[in-house]
């Protein structure tokens, strides 16, 4: 295991210099001495080379997109293009202050706007605020929306929302922080909502559903129109969770298929980078008669050029972020909309739709899928033949694919399949790609009846064997021990 | 077709293996009239050449910081950034990569976050820091969210002199929950120690305040830390700036039970503000309470060290709607640059950042306070690297006038509930002598009446 930075640190050492100060005040002629720290916080000390030797290393460590794939269901971890990343280092982009004068904002202004615009056609709603700063907290804009709209109506008894049980587990949390209560809808036998469940809980008080579509079964809730009469007869409103939207671009839009309002993950359909974990992107789309609850500001346009829009806050939900949101994953998105164009798009969906059955198809003779039809952009195989048969589950066939180069599939959910594994290749992989991970999978089937030790034991080859969780919450250990 | 690596030739082979003759047969799910018609009406796509053109385009349509001399701040500011920052930052390995779910394969990633975890603590004075949230103002607003976890009580009280955006993002996130928020008055620039101790009562949950506040002045945190815990139950929540804590004495040192603040300073760019990312650190008693994902030391089967994310159950994907966030996603990537930032910086060179930002800053505010007819509104009040200055004249008008001679003066303090003439100056260690006296000069050259 490498060492931490701070066990490399060597005292003296620097890795920049800055120039020398000029003007030279003590500093306690200008902070009282009162408010000085006295004894330094112990930064490591290393030069340029020692800090590269660290995180290089470590960065070899990671398994990536650009060393194979990566199939996290409803994560969409589709490739990043290059271009992206060298066109949103142009320093004229790197080097804006939010609060600049307008005048001075207007290339990233105009692209800001754009990207509104291009985000309301994909997705057939009217506005789009790009402020929030991920999925999770775009789900809570969307919702602070929905409360506000219901209130501003005097519908104050509305007070729950309803929620599939197959959803990501940040639509019942964002739900609760808004301050609704969460009930649940029972999936039916296809793996879709429950319509006769669905009837007997909706009513007046019910403020809106929140729906991912295609659902976290990689299936498309083909009974939309349905629900969403049953929700707008009580005056709900309907959330489209956009977690999912690669499957639909170009082919279906959300707007014109029942949903009120939605959010959109930048980070999983328009390719900007994942991070390690953010920063993503979460802008929210709704119709004209929520527009007026958006957070401020919006990105407008007049005579004049483009501007920061406040005209509505004093209907607006507020804010969610100190300024306006992860602008850099956003410019990443134009550039990928303005690659791809409509048609573009479309061809995103139909591979990445085409390469999940064809995933599908290759291994589902191997591995129990529990609602075998053809899916969308994602599909939902589970370990319950080899948990039966050979003592093997989902955890083991998971870490085992680590030793094989290829990141796990999303495991354990959605909680409604046993031992699930859900898995989304994305359209960036190839029929070359698919067929090796199809055989690593069928490879693993093999050896769950030959060999059940080598499962229990991986991974093998990793940079780490299989890590104790268990212990990791016993110590509570979450920062190295600095020594003076 | 880009990014799509799949021939026609490809594509046939693959609908024959699913068993289909066309695409369509794959979303009979669809309903036909749910289906679109044509196709969406976008501009049309762009090869690698003509995108680079348009951006380029655009781009100049940005005047950047690079070419006008920046003196803005109020939260974002413009630090100097070491080359190898990017260098690190732009790995395919660290940025191509998720939230690292499966440990064995996402060392890279889990320790860097651990590391980042030790440098906030260190920093801050706290024991336990998480991986990250999206901003300085929704730190700030878990951390109410948390305090009302710890204790249950429905009150709290903000400062005044806090950034007034993360008072709206405050009101967005306690909303649901019915918190009262109360805000306290200012006097000199900072909160009025009076007037908190006045409002205090065994029903507050929390105390807000942020050091060096709004403002750019330093809150006397001993004596209000005094007020705050007059009752035990209350939490003290503070907001900081990394940088100045090089300098300032960490937040431990006043019995900051919740600290967090805004990390962007830390080695990333300024991006129109975002990405940003947000700390926030506490005591281990409290780990369980606490938002976001967090990275613990363990080790593997055969007993090598290994790091993975903890405390889980805390979190959206398996306590739903009984989490302590909805958070999801941290700000991993922000958070590498400002570790790679730090080491890079090290002890001495994150004191040098910190103590020429005071230095300069203080330097150009005594040759503003010089300035016929421009004063400073605090004069009497310690600040560290940003102060607001009364001008004769609307700050807009002197922040028009400044842009015309290539300065970005400062933010206009009235669209904040200050008077329309108060401007606010932030100066980091770019500045060089020459900007400053400029900018000096500059302003004295306007000849205000």
């Amino acid at each position: 295991m490498s060492k931490t930075i701070f066990e490399i640190s060597v005292p003296g050492c620097k890795g920049v210099t800055l120039p020398p100060r000029d003007p030279d005040i003590p500093l306690d002629e200008i902070i009282p001495q009162d408010f000085l720290r006295e004894k330094p916080a112990r930064i490591p000390e290393l030069s340029e080379i020692d800090v590269m030797r660290h995180f290089i290393p470590l960065s070899q460590k990671n398994h990536c997109i650009e060393k194979g794939l990566y199939p996290l269901g409803s994560c969409t971890m589709k490739y990043n293009p290059k271009l992206n990343e060298t066109l949103v280092r142009n320093p004229a982009f790197q080097n804006l202050h939010p609060l600049q004068p307008e005048s001075t904002l207007q290339g990233t202004l105009q692209t800001l706007y754009e990207l509104q615009q291009d985000l309301a056609e994909i997705s057939g709603l009217d506005k789009v605020s790009l402020q929030p700063a991920a999925g999770a907290q775009g789900e809570f804009t969307g919702i602070r929306i929905i409360f506000t709209y219901h209130h501003s109506k005097g519908n104050t008894h509305k007070h729950k929302i309803i929620i599939p049980d197959s959803a990501h587990g940040t639509n019942p949390a964002s739900c609760a922080l808004v301050g609704y209560n969460v009930v649940e809808l029972k999936s039916n036998a296809y793996g879709r909502c429950d319509l006769a469940h669905l009837k007997s809980i909706v009513d007046d008080n019910t403020a809106g559903f929140m729906l991912t579509n295609p659902n976290t079964l990689g299936l498309f809730e083909d009974q939309i129109e349905e629900i969403a009469s049953i929700i707008h007869s009580v005056d709900g409103l309907m959330y489209l969770d956009g977690a999912n939207l690669n499957a639909l671009l170009g082919l279906v839009k959300p707007g014109k298929i029942g949903f009120d309002l939605m959010h959109f993950n930048l980070h999983k359909t328009f390719a900007t980078p994942h991070g390690g974990g953010g920063p993503g992107s979460g802008p929210v789309g709704v119709c004209d008669k929520l527009a007026p609850f958006l957070p401020v500001p919006l990105i407008g346009k007049n005579d004049k050029g483009y501007f920061f829009d406040y005209s509505h806050q004093n209907t607006s939900i507020g804010k969610v972020h100190t300024f306006y949101g992860n602008v850099a994953v956003m410019l990443r998105a134009y550039f990928y909309i303005r690659t791809l164009g409509a048609n573009g798009l479309r061809r995103v969906a139909e591979n990445a739709i085409i390469n999940a059955n064809y995933l599908m198809a290759l291994i589902k003779d191997y591995y129990h899928i529990q609602y075998p039809e053809y899916c969308m952009h994602e599909f939902v195989a589970d370990s319950t033949w080899q948990k039966k048969e050979y003592g093997i589950n989902t955890l083991n066939i998971a870490k085992r694919l680590l030793d094989k180069g290829f990141h796990a599939p999303t495991v354990y959910f959605p909680l409604i399949v046993p031992e699930a594994m859900m898995i989304e290749p994305t359209e960036t992989e190839s029929k070359d790609s698919l067929d090796a991970f199809a055989a690593a999978m069928i490879e693993i089937a093999q050896e769950c009846k030959e060999n059940p030790e080598l499962l229990h034991n991986a991974p093998l080859t990793t940079p780490v064997r299989r890590v104790d969780d268990v212990l990791a919450a016993k110590l509570l250990d979450t920062s190295f021990p600095i020594k003076d | 077709m880009p990014y799509i690596p799949n021939t026609d030739e490809e594509r046939k082979q693959m609908l024959e293996k699913i068993g289909v003759h066309s695409f369509e047969e794959l979303i009979q799910a669809i309903p036909e009239k749910l289906r679109l018609k044509k196709p969406l009406n976008l501009t049309s796509p762009l090869s690698e050449l003509e995108l680079t053109q348009l951006v380029n385009l655009l781009a100049s349509q940005n005047i950047d910081t690079q070419k006008f001399s920046c003196f803005l701040g109020a939260g974002v500011y413009d630090h100097f950034i070491p080359a190898a920052v990017d260098t690190i930052v732009s790995r395919p390995e660290f940025y191509t990569a998720y939230t690292p779910y499966q440990a064995e394969v996402s060392q890279g990633t889990l320790q860097y976050i651990y590391e980042y975890q030790t440098l906030i603590c260190e920093l801050t004075g706290m024991e336990i820091s998480n991986a990250s949230m999206y901003d300085g103002a929704t730190a700030v607003a878990e951390a109410i969210l948390m305090a009302v976890r710890k204790n249950r009580l429905k009150k709290a009280i903000i400062s005044p002199t806090i950034h007034p955006e993360f008072i709206k993002v405050i009101q967005s996130y306690t909303a649901g929950i019915g918190l009262e928020l109360i805000f306290c008055h200012t006097k000199d620039g900072r909160i009025d120690i009076d007037d908190l101790t006045s409002k205090m009562d065994e029903n507050v949950g929390s105390v807000v305040i942020q050091t060096p506040n709004f403002l750019g002045n330093i809150e006397s945190m001993n004596e209000l830390e005094k007020v705050v815990h007059s009752n035990p139950k209350t939490l003290l929540i503070v907001s900081v700036d990394p940088i100045s804590l090089a300098i300032l004495k960490p937040p431990s040192s006043y019995k900051a039970d919740i600290v967090t603040g805004e990390g962007q300073a830390l080695g990333n760019n300024m991006y129109m503000g975002g990405p940003l990312f947000g700390f926030f650190a506490t005591h281990k008693d409290m780990a369980r309470l606490m938002p976001g994902r967090i990275v613990g030391a363990t080790v593997d089967v055969e007993g090598k060290k290994a790091y993975t994310l903890t405390l889980q159950t805390r979190e959206q994907h398996i306590r739903r709607e009984k989490a302590t966030s909805n958070i999801c996603s941290n700000q991993s990537l922000c958070t590498l640059a400002a570790t790679v930032y730090l080491s890079l910086l090290g002890k001495e060179g994150l004191i040098e950042v910190a103590t020429q930002s005071a230095q300069k800053s203080h330097f150009l505010a005594q040759e503003i306070a010089y300035i016929p007819k421009f004063s400073l509104c605090y004069p009497e009040t310690p600040f560290f690297k940003e102060f607001a200055v009364y001008c004769p004249v609307p700050a807009k008008r002197v922040i028009q006038d400044m842009l015309n001679k290539h300065i970005f003066a400062g933010v206009d303090l009235k669209p904040y509930g200050y008077d329309e003439n108060t401007l606010l100056i932030a100066v980091t260690e770019k500045k060089t002598r020459t900007e400053l006296e400029e900018y000096a000069n500059a302003l004295r050259e306007m000849h205000y009446e």
